[in-house]
């Protein structure tokens, strides 16, 4: 009722029908992209539910049906746990090697190419597209087609998944690290640069010391991402904890209670090492205190 | 402070920051030379097989044609990569290859000729190098070389005669004499050779006349193009849409179950701390379980497919988007809110009109940027759960034949994603900047 008389008040309606008549375009627009939405979801899994092997609502009823004979028969043999525990601990050190191998060379990597496709620390400004180029496609690649390639040329093994992995790694921080760099105050650039300091004093002693928190933080994430990355790669043959659990998941084996064993390790593995991150990130963005 | 307190404080920070500087430098690189020990890195290139990546290197961008001997029936036939699917016609040869009565001729690359006469007997004069003859026989192979005199480019035995040269390849055993020759480029990438538009440019069929009398020009190559049976266009097509499609539901599916469970993890919307702390932990579990661990179970009861690799991003990235959405609800402004409750608006109005405006460009942001990382997480999942570009991908691989295939998809599945990361991009700054 207080809309009509702040309408008369106005005198005349125009502007408050033309208000109402936007609103209504906005509702209509705004339900529309909904609609659109809520369609292309519901197509989608049509779609993707008729080209699986077994239905969605099939499959649902017997989702627990794995889990649980894992469970039942890790629990029969519940006794040899500690053991598997350790027989799949070295794997689970393997993978972890690769995500921190590949995680350091990434950094490394990425680093150099991250200083040399920013504007104002590139040595030379031609350098800066091309290595932004390099970098989108090394960030594109998918670590899977690298590792597959290294596979077949060198054999299984953990080597090509760190090659993999550290390949897609130098294109996805040295794109991050690109982004700190421009927030790098240049000052202290030009000072080194005026007592004749060479290009890699100047980078090595003005420019890493600055960015040098945010470049720890943004590794560390991509450690935890990378592990989980090395523990699939290991699932096409790149051995770490992903190669045992290929081999313990098989069906008729009986090797389930190993396979539980592993899905723990790597559970805690992943548990703890994002805890971990988690705290040093918090430590390093807001400083040591608190 | 005098000057010798600080003059010695400066002397203790000097030598620390020298120590520092040794030692971080000193531990990468220690940490790197254990890495090589531990995954026996030299051990590793003595088994190397450095021929592999030089066939993997060359196939990717050339392909080989087969002119083919039966030493049992002496019958000629011609194959690209010697595949059925890009074979000649019988008594039908490519043009550097010309059967008469004399025999067989064939044109290598750079010069260099292989005849075969109608007896079988082959015929390779390599240019710096003197002429090679090889005669298949039912007791083995009779050739002008031994053992001793041959060169390391070819390999032979007693029943087996293999020639590498930069020319081309010629293989000679007791039951077939092969002539390989190298060309650049994608073989058949269009069109194979039992489509009649084979061999004909786009000029011809757009306006030339009529080539295949029951289909229109454009019509008729348009559908072989697609159906091309040695490419698989219409499959690898289906691939990717079925990728792109994993990542969309799974990332869409991930938001949408995700935002409604935020609201009870976050403080200042869900009094309770019990259920908070518990479905804090249900997040946790869900990204600590993994993509690779989901993926597994899920193909267990739902069988391969895109539907399982949907299902997998969604669970793992639940987890992810509901610590996320709930952090960013904690750090909303409250005055907005009460500013809605002052209106007399029930708790869904306030919910919709002064949290959801300003958890909106985080919520938008995080959502398109997993859509797009999750465009490669379905590649690497569609190759466990078979489904997508990732299966094509590691079947082509696995099979260690058709890199020239392998290294299509890669560089489809790198425009993919590059185009996924563009149009993320571009949405956001849409979205969020309010274009």
């Amino acid at each position: 009722m207080s809309d009509t008389a702040l309408g008369h008040h106005t005198g005349g309606g125009t502007t408050r029908d033309a208000y109402f008549e936007m609103v209504r375009r906005k509702r209509l627009y705004g339900g529309l992209t909904i609609l659109v939405f809520v369609v292309l979801l519901v197509s989608g899994f049509v779609l993707a539910d008729g080209r699986n092997a077994g239905g969605f609502w099939n499959g649902l009823s017997q989702l627990g049906d794995f889990p649980a004979t894992v469970v039942a028969e890790a629990w029969e043999s519940r006794a040899d746990m500690p053991a598997h525990l350790v027989t799949y601990f070295p794997a689970l050190i393997d993978t972890i090697n690769i995500a921190a191998a590949s995680t350091l060379i990434g950094v490394l990597i990425g680093g150099l190419l991250s200083m040399l496709s920013t504007r104002g620390l590139a040595p030379v400004p031609w350098l800066i597209p091309i290595c932004r180029r390099i970098m989108d496609i090394m960030r594109a690649l998918p670590e899977i087609v690298l590792a597959l390639a290294f596979i077949f040329i060198l054999g299984g093994g953990p080597v090509p998944a760190m090659i993999a992995i550290a390949f897609h790694t130098c294109g996805a921080l040295g794109k991050l690290f690109s982004e700190v760099n421009e927030n790098a105050d240049l000052k202290p650039v030009e000072g080194l640069a005026s007592v004749g300091a060479s290009w890699p004093q100047r980078m090595w002693l003005a420019v890493v010391p600055q960015v040098a928190p945010n470049y720890l933080s943004y590794a560390l994430l991509r450690f935890e991402i990378n592990i989980r990355a090395s523990a699939i790669l290991g699932f096409v043959g790149a051995g770490g904890i992903g190669y045992e659990l290929k081999n313990t998941i098989s069906w008729g084996q009986g090797k389930f209670d190993e396979a539980a064993a592993i899905f723990i390790l790597l559970f805690l593995a992943i548990v703890i090492v994002d805890n971990l991150s988690d705290l040093a990130r918090n430590r390093l963005t807001h400083g040591g205190k608190k | 402070m005098t000057d010798a307190v600080m003059q010695s404080e400066i002397h203790v920070l000097f030598r620390r920051k020298r120590i520092m500087a040794l030692a971080l430098p000193f531990m990468v690189l220690a940490y790197l030379a254990y890495v090589v020990w531990t995954f026996d890195v030299v051990g590793l290139m003595q088994r190397a097989e450095p021929g592999r990546a030089q066939t993997l290197l060359a196939d990717s961008y050339s392909y080989k044609t087969h002119i083919t001997r039966s030493n049992r029936t002496g019958d000629w036939d011609a194959a690209i990569e010697g595949e059925r699917k890009g074979k000649y016609d019988e008594g039908v040869f490519p043009a550097w290859a010309v059967l008469n009565d004399t025999g067989m001729t064939i044109a290598l690359n750079h010069g260099h000729e292989v005849t075969v006469s109608p007896e079988g007997e082959m015929r390779y004069d390599v240019p710096g190098f003197g002429l090679i003859t090889a005669l298949p026989t039912r007791r083995g192979i009779e050739t002008n070389l031994t053992p001793e005199t041959a060169p390391d480019w070819v390999n032979m035995s007693n029943t087996r005669l293999s020639i590498t040269t930069r020319g081309g390849r010629v293989n000679v055993t007791k039951s077939k004499t092969e002539v390989f020759r190298y060309f650049t480029g994608w073989e058949l990438f269009f069109f194979t050779l039992d489509s009649p538009y084979h061999g004909h440019s786009v000029t011809e069929i757009l306006f030339g006349d009529q080539i295949d009398p029951t289909r229109g020009n454009v019509a008729g190559a348009l559908h072989d193009f697609w159906m091309n049976p040695m490419w698989h266009h219409h499959q690898v097509a289906w691939a990717m849409f079925e990728t792109i499609l994993m990542a969309f539901l799974g990332t869409m599916g991930a938001g949408l179950i995700a935002l409604p469970l935020a609201f009870f993890a976050a403080r200042g919307f869900n009094p309770l701390r019990s259920t908070r702390f518990a479905l804090r932990r249900v997040f946790d579990f869900l990204r600590g379980v993994d993509g690779l661990i989901w993926t597994i179970l899920l193909s267990r009861a739902f069988g391969p497919g895109p539907l399982t690799g949907s299902l997998a991003i969604m669970l793992t990235d639940t987890g992810t988007f509901g610590k996320l959405f709930s952090e960013a609800l904690e750090n909303t402004d409250k005055k907005q809110i009460e500013g809605i409750q002052s209106t007399g608006a029930n708790r869904l109005q306030r919910y919709r009109f002064g949290v959801l405006p300003q958890l909106m460009p985080v919520l938008l942001s995080q959502i398109l940027y997993y859509l797009e990382s999750n465009t490669r997480s379905a590649t690497i999942i569609g190759a466990i759960t078979g489904g997508g570009i990732g299966l094509l991908l590691t079947q082509a691989m696995i099979t260690h034949k058709d890199w020239e295939e392998v290294t299509y998809y890669i560089i489809l599945v790198v425009l993919m994603v590059m185009m996924m990361d563009w149009l993320s991009g571009w949405l956001r700054r849409k979205l969020i900047k309010g274009g």
